[in-house]
């Protein structure tokens, strides 16, 4: 399916935090957006995946939803949102209950989903006893488990230290390489984006506006390799070059907030 | 238990080349475990106690020794009269207690889920709660007679406050996050209400319950004290009229035993309703 944002924006009272996004996000690829802290990259994250109100534009989304799909938009959470009281199992099985599913195929998936993520042994396991890599695991095992249309992941990776991060990255690569889901990937990691995106959303700082759109030239399979490394360093410097000043207005911007309201 | 640190005796001039030990500045402040140690003390002051009675150093007719309250527990149990006492008492507070932490439950929630309910209640909760429930008894009496309904009554109203604010409190504490991606999952609003912000509310409820029972037994005997025949309450003033310390002691006793129980109890529900925490 391809979701098409059109004239986008979004205000908090009298503040803009988005103006005038447009772009499509096409089937089947990793659309990164990434740009300065506060430029409402969660908020048109929100918006597109009908969480949040736009004050201005509207999001539209072409072709028909997958069979099967019990939640066309999901999410997953940077802070994993999932809830505590529930085991690992019962975390994933919360996408499935309202759908009336018969028993065997809800199980069904619930092991599948669980499996693909390698949580089968941690099944009955509550969030608290599991590591930030293993929780968000949790999340996505929900959000695969719904069998979604488009895939809206939330810095999924924010929460998580250097190495859990590369795993995990690794793994949802692999994933996605053998089921190539459309996928929004919200990330402030400009190497998490290269190695993950289709093409790269490039936000300035509030009101946030699409600065540029870059695609990255090589597939994802290739990325890992030595040859790739050049292209890729290249690209970064690009993407770098296209945040910095912006990163450095916009860190000056929230430590001037906050001093204002101290 | 915070363990204090002991003082560590000061490294030795040990010297390697001119190079010493960093000396250590940790440890201590940890809990620890003394098994045994709260038992010991505990039968210590029963032992001291007694002994002091015995050798007349406190006069038997204030403070009983604790044989004599127990001989006197003894005694009521036998009678019959143990259970006349303690069978009301428990009938008054389990009915009051069930009565206000329903009441106070149903409007906890209404006030934390629905914000028409918030607007209305929170002020009306807000001003009544600071009220000693008690002072209402001879008002209660008035409405509800001098028999069962007004004491019931004053300890359901005593436990509806807090439990209403514990429940409120509860919903509040709920994260937004977890409101938001049960949205995001399409969970309708009554789901989201019975999968989400119920068990959310769940730890604070429980909470309640300990201040609540408290409060409960602390209404209860006051009621029993002001009016009634039977009842642990009003024994322990009858006793106190008579001069009958050890009778009045037993009639304590009788009031720990039943906080301690309740405590157990409560404990027991948190553990089980509360593994994931």
């Amino acid at each position: 399916m391809e979701l098409i944002v059109q004239n986008v924006g979004h205000a908090y009272g009298a503040v803009s935090a988005l103006d005038g996004i447009d772009f499509t996000v096409h089937e089947g690829e990793i659309l990164a957006l990434i740009g300065p802290s506060g430029c409402g990259k969660s908020t048109l994250l929100g918006i597109m995946g009908g969480i949040l109100q736009p004050t201005q534009g509207r999001v539209l989304m072409r072709g028909p939803i997958p069979a099967g799909s019990l939640n066309p938009f999901t999410y997953v959470f940077q802070d994993f949102a999932l809830l505590p009281w529930r085991s690992v199992e019962g975390n994933v099985a919360l996408a499935l209950e309202h759908h009336g599913l018969p028993a065997s195929e809800s199980a069904r998936r619930i092991e599948e989903a669980l499996t693909r993520m390698g949580l089968s042994e941690f099944r009955a396991a509550f969030p608290k006893q599991l590591s930030g890599g293993m929780r968000q695991r949790v999340g996505i095992a929900r959000a695969l488990v719904a069998n979604p249309a488009v895939l809206l992941m939330d810095e999924p990776l924010s929460a998580l230290d250097a190495q859990t991060r590369e795993l995990l990255m690794e793994d949802f690569l692999s994933l996605w390489l053998r089921q190539r889901l459309t996928v929004v990937y919200v990330t402030h990691n400009l190497a998490e984006a290269l190695r993950l995106a289709d093409r790269i959303v490039v936000l300035s700082r509030r009101p946030g506006r699409v600065r540029e759109i870059v695609s990255v030239p090589l597939p994802q399979a290739d990325r890992a390799a030595p040859e790739a490394q050049a292209t890729l360093a290249k690209l970064h410097e690009e993407l770098w070059g296209l945040i910095k000043t912006e990163a450095q207005i916009a860190e000056r911007e929230m430590l001037a907030g906050e001093a204002a309201d101290a | 238990m915070l363990e204090a640190p002991r003082d560590t005796p000061a490294e030795p001039a040990f010297s390697e080349g001119g190079a010493r030990v960093v000396p250590f500045r940790g440890g201590g402040f940890v809990a620890a475990r003394w098994r045994g140690a709260s038992l010991g003390f505990f039968a210590a002051a029963l032992l001291i106690w007694e002994a002091a009675v015995r050798a007349d150093v406190v006069s038997r007719l204030f403070l009983p020794a604790p044989t004599d309250i127990a001989a006197a527990l003894w005694n009521l149990a036998t009678s019959g009269l143990l259970w006349q006492h303690v069978g009301l008492s428990l009938v008054r507070i389990a009915a009051g207690w069930t009565l206000g932490t329903l009441a106070g439950l149903a409007a906890g929630l209404a006030i934390g889920i629905w914000s028409l309910a918030r607007a209305v209640g929170l002020p009306f909760v807000s001003a009544l709660f600071p009220i000693p429930k008690i002072a209402l008894l001879p008002l209660l009496i008035l409405w509800l007679g001098i028999g069962e309904a007004a004491k019931i009554a004053t300890i359901a109203l005593g436990v509806f406050f807090p439990t209403a604010i514990a429940a409120y409190s509860g919903v509040d504490a709920v994260p937004r996050n977890l409101i938001r991606m049960a949205q995001s999952f399409g969970l309708c609003a009554r789901d989201v209400i019975s999968k989400v912000v119920l068990p959310g509310a769940l730890p604070s409820i429980l909470a309640g319950f300990r201040v609540t029972a408290s409060i409960a037994l602390i209404l209860l005997v006051s009621a029993e004290m002001i009016g009634a025949e039977f009842g642990i309450g009003a024994f322990i003033l009858a006793a106190g009229n008579m001069m009958r310390t050890d009778q009045l002691m037993a009639g304590v006793t009788l009031l720990s035993v039943l906080g301690l129980l309740i405590g157990t109890v409560l404990s027991r529900l948190e553990r089980r309703l509360l593994r994931w925490r």
